[in-house]
């Protein structure tokens, strides 16, 4: 069955019918810090609980059996998702620990004091810390790659930046700021001539668009659940075969060794051995779930439904007073991520006010600091409203509404 | 949000539109500069003492409505008061945001801030210009 988005899909997702307690009909668009829920996602959750629930390759009994299964073919079902085996997906807490487990594990290892470490300016602060601090360790350099005024990364640029002393390129699919997409198949190409790894930060792009970690020959490719319709605190590392074992484990203890003795331990194989302790198998669980959700809405339609949504936004907003919009035109660079600002309204009390129309947003820093200083934004700080599959062009009507009533009351 | 007036009190909406004791004093004892990381706010106060008193108060700063009105009904009602005093009802301020006590007199108008503690995303929004102060009686 072909599912036509927006209308449609959100019979699916119980949240979206709340009703604030002043009687406003909730309207989330706030997809870009977390989206919700579809019902087979949360029957997911409680089945497993139901009829699964062990420790996962421990116990051979029958549901000690049922849960590696389930864990087993989550894995599968992530690496199809993406175009990779599935021991090249490991298991993490979300794009942040993904990250970390990158940067310690493969980092630690590989860059010395000298080395390069090239980001974009545009980063998440989870693609920008975690190196900043790796370049920090090893007295090596670290290298923000500047943009264009909309936002946008100058392939030019990044070339002179990649220098045969670089040894990490870190990128963005998607930007979390202004919905930027990235042009990761050229960052790649570029870092994997100066023989850099190249890693790709897919925490907002994975959700919105078919992602091939072969045809963007990433090295490296991190995701959370929560940002595509699955659980908190599951997220995805993936890691090339060719690599995947010259990591060192960043977390060491139960499930990941091979053999233990008093003054030495052997590792199991990857992923395994990335995944120390007890797993997350019900957010697994949860995120193969939505998974199979989004496939079976067609991953190719998701972007198409954004843009149409970021445009017919666009275009309403644009002619309204006041109201600043970031990032380029040219909507085929972008996903379904709308920056703006009410000139003389901090964006906090913009959300506050949209927030009292029904309508939930992001205000902030959107935890991408850096883009936000080098553009010069008002306040550092932005209003952001983003759209995922379950929006409509109506819910951008009540957004525009309650702009003006932001308007109305800071006159 | 309940309702727009829930946060936004009329006080809160005319010291945002016209705040008090905005700028900088040609002389002063203590200069503090506080940032509130998750939302960007920043605040600059500066303060004059006298007789152990408060002789004069200004603060500069940038930020949201609530941050900027707290600040500014924070000047008003600390310009003047005996520094200990001030202490004791900067953290009744805090208590009464941070917290949810219920408002003391002391506060007069500051009370109406006490609908914040119900939104804790604004609680440091509100409290910034409070702890500044605090930092600025303490040393």
């Amino acid at each position: 069955m072909q599912y036509r988005l927006g209308s449609e899909v959100k019979k699916d997702f119980p949240i979206l019918s709340t009703v604030l307690p002043n009687g406003k009909r909730l309207v989330y668009l706030d997809n870009a810090a977390t989206t919700q829920k579809p019902i087979q996602v949360i029957n997911a959750l409680a089945d497993f609980y139901k009829f699964t629930n062990a420790n996962v390759a421990r116990s051979a009994h029958y549901l000690g059996e049922k849960t590696t299964i389930a864990y087993n073919d989550a894995r599968k079902e992530v690496a199809k998702f993406i175009n990779a085996d599935q021991d090249e997906i490991i298991f993490t807490s979300g794009t942040t620990e993904s990250i970390n487990t990158i940067a310690y594990g493969w980092g630690d290892e590989n860059v010395s004091e000298g080395d390069e470490i090239v980001v974009m300016t545009s980063e998440h602060h989870s693609d920008f810390v975690p190196w900043q601090q790796l370049a920090l360790r090893k007295k090596a350099h670290f290298k923000v790659v500047p943009l264009r005024e909309d936002g946008t990364i100058d392939i030019d640029t990044v070339k002179r930046y990649v220098t045969s002393k670089t040894k990490v390129v870190a990128c963005a699919g998607m930007t979390n700021s202004f919905g930027i997409i990235n042009p990761v198949e050229e960052i790649g190409h570029i870092a994997h001539k100066s023989g850099a790894v190249f890693v790709v930060d897919g925490a907002q792009s994975v959700p919105s668009m078919p992602t091939d970690v072969k045809r963007m020959d990433a090295d490296f490719l991190s995701f959370s659940g929560h940002k595509m319709l699955g659980p908190m605190g599951i997220g995805v590392l993936y890691v090339k075969k060719s690599i995947i074992e010259s990591l060192k484990p960043f977390l060491t203890g139960g499930g990941m060794i091979d053999e233990v003795k008093n003054d030495s331990t052997t590792f199991a194989c990857a992923p395994d051995r990335y995944e120390a302790g007890t797993p997350n198998v019900e957010g697994a669980v949860g995120l193969a779930t939505a998974i199979r959700y989004l496939r079976e809405i067609g991953m190719e339609g998701i972007l198409e439904h954004e843009r149409d949504l970021l445009g017919y936004a666009y275009e309403r907003l644009s002619s309204v007073d006041r109201v600043i919009l970031y990032g380029p035109k040219n909507f085929e660079k972008r996903g379904g991520i709308l920056s703006f600002n009410i000139r003389g309204i901090h964006p906090h009390d913009v959300a506050s006010i949209l927030d009292a129309n029904g309508v939930a947003i992001r205000s902030g820093h959107h935890c991408a600091q850096p883009i936000l200083r080098y553009l010069n934004v008002e306040f550092m700080a932005t209003a952001r409203a983003s759209f995922y599959i379950y929006n409509e062009r109506s819910d951008i009507d009540v957004l525009v509404d309650a702009i003006e009533d932001a308007k109305r009351r800071f006159s | 949000m309940r309702d727009f007036s829930d946060l936004y009190a009329e006080i809160i909406m005319d010291h945002q539109k016209h705040p008090r004791n905005f700028g900088t004093l040609p002389i002063f004892d203590k200069e503090v500069q506080m940032t509130n990381s998750s939302c960007g706010d920043q605040i600059s106060l500066q303060v004059k003492f006298e007789d152990g008193k408060i002789k004069d108060i200004k603060f500069k700063g940038m930020g949201c409505a609530i941050s900027m009105a707290s600040a500014s009904v924070m000047t008003e009602l600390l310009k003047g008061t005996d520094v200990n005093e001030a202490k004791r009802i900067s953290s009744e301020f805090i208590e009464m945001v941070t917290n949810g006590k219920a408002p003391v007199d002391d506060l007069k108008d500051a009370q109406v801030f006490s609908g914040v503690s119900k939104y804790p995303m604004r609680v440091k929004c509100a409290t910034l210009a409070w702890h500044a102060v605090q930092k600025a009686l303490s040393d």
